[in-house]
């Protein structure tokens, strides 16, 4: 069983930790670095309540090996808002459009919304509803989350095509 | 839920990946994307004593024109695949198929070599590999070879590679722009593993079929390749081709088993219509055109 050294940014802040090879991103990030906002469901990839983004693109934590993202950059939940508690347009939307209730799976939608409308993205409605395939919601039955994403992507909330 | 312990290994050339392989003697398992094997890993269905990631090796990324076709480096990520402008002009068929593996998310670290070397029958890049005509290439400490993608399964998860090789890169040959691409799955969410799913390339001069490629997924152990189909639709004339009765022929090659998500008929029914109209209305669309 090996033990590695590993140098990571989460929300922008440096940390290094020593790791054992087969602890999983998500639970690093949860329990070494304290970020509980990464909520684990399935820890086998089929739940997507742990999309976290590394590197700019939104991955399953549960998926990857903590030793595999040394030195790449981790945004997690609570890296989006700004430090005076705005919410990032992602946040907004679900919550202006009543997309959750529990919020177990609220991180990872949040985390696939940011990563795929960040910078200077615009995502087609379409591309973000076909995302969201990969989130599992017990609570809402996703019209609230359907909405969201069709406001993100400037397309009226409220209609949803049949 | 958490994997069981294990030595992880970065190499960063394939040199080194193959001496590990070969010092491990099958105690090692090669880490690609890891959307199939972490699973894998953290069920404890897979409990190798090393770990060796091959994702820090520059040499296995990228695609790039070689020799009448493309070379794809196995750690390309489906994503990359995707959004990858020369693999949309040569390969479109291979980005329809990328297109439906697992998720967005999934996709952003999935690769096209751990889905082509896994052998999930289920899955899109193994079928798309065989209806290609692609081969992949293995390296050892003995050696390189070639392997066509129809003989390199032999079952689920079971392929011709052995335990002490490597893919180094999948080799697609060029098929002509005009080619008739097909592709249809049927599946109960999107991302899900199809319960039937279809592939297939045709190419059609002066009229006539010169070039078929055809393969299943869902619909048995392994990718199975619709030879009889394959061989009645060569030479013909695309008018007047009979569709129901080359559904017929490649539904003859499948061998679909019951599972608690469909029957073993439901999963022929299905493909019988897929593949009829998948392929009559490909060729109405070429005579409107
Ligand atoms: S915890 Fe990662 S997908 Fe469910
Ligand atoms: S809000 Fe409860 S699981 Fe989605």
């Amino acid at each position: 069983m090996s033990e590695h050294r590993i140098e990571v940014t989460i929300n922008g802040q440096a940390h290094r930790a020593t790791v054992e090879g087969r602890l999983v991103l998500g639970d690093f990030l949860r329990i070494d670095a304290g970020y509980t906002g990464v909520h684990l469901g399935c820890e086998h990839g089929v739940c997507g309540a742990c999309t976290v983004i590394v590197d700019g693109c939104a991955v399953r934590a549960c998926l990857m090996l903590a030793v595999q993202a040394d030195g790449c950059e981790i945004t997690t939940v609570e890296g989006l808002a700004a430090p005076d508690g705005t919410l990032h347009p992602a946040q907004q939307a679900l919550r202006d459009e009543h997309g959750l209730q529990c919020g177990f799976c609220t991180p990872g939608v949040v985390m696939t919304l940011a990563a795929l409308t960040g910078d200077d993205k615009r995502p087609s409605a379409d591309t973000l509803l076909a995302a969201l395939s990969g989130h599992i919601c017990r609570c809402t039955g996703y019209q609230g989350i359907r909405r969201a994403a069709r406001r993100l992507a400037g397309a009226p909330a409220g209609e949803e095509p049949a | 839920m958490k994997p069981a312990p294990f030595d992880y290994i970065a190499p960063e050339t394939i040199d080194e990946v193959c001496e590990r392989l070969a010092e491990a003697g099958g105690g090692a398992t090669v880490l690609a994307g890891g959307q199939t094997l972490m699973p894998l890993l953290a069920l404890r269905m897979s409990q190798p004593f090393i770990l060796v990631d091959i994702n820090r090796i520059a040499a296995l990324k990228g695609a790039a024109r070689a020799d009448g076709g493309t070379r794809i480096g196995p750690v390309m990520r489906q994503n990359e695949v995707i959004a990858d402008p020369t693999l949309a002009n040569a390969l479109p068929l291979l980005l329809t198929a990328t297109r439906h593996v697992g998720h967005h998310q999934t996709r952003n670290r999935g690769t096209i070599g751990g889905s082509i070397a896994l052998g999930e029958p289920a899955a899109e890049l193994p079928a798309a590999a065989v209806a290609l005509g692609a081969s992949v290439e293995a390296r050892s400490t003995r050696g390189v070879r070639r392997i066509a993608a129809e003989a390199l399964y032999f079952g689920p998860y079971a392929t011709a590679l052995e335990p002490d090789e490597l893919v180094t890169a999948i080799h697609f040959p060029d098929w002509p722009p005009d080619t008739i691409n097909l592709f249809r799955e049927v599946a109960r969410r999107p991302g899900d593993f199809a319960l039937v799913g279809l592939i297939g390339a045709l190419t059609v001069e002066q009229g006539r079929i010169a070039r078929a490629g055809l393969a299943w997924f869902g619909m048995g152990p392994t990718p199975i390749k619709a030879r009889q189909a394959e061989a009645a639709l060569l030479g013909q004339s695309i008018a007047g081709l009979d569709a129901r009765g080359i559904a017929e022929l490649a539904i003859a090659d499948t061998a679909p088993f019951d599972d608690h998500h469909a029957t073993a008929d439901y999963r022929r029914t299905v493909g019988r219509r897929i593949f009829a109209r998948a392929l009559q209305e490909a060729l109405d669309a070429r005579q409107a055109a």
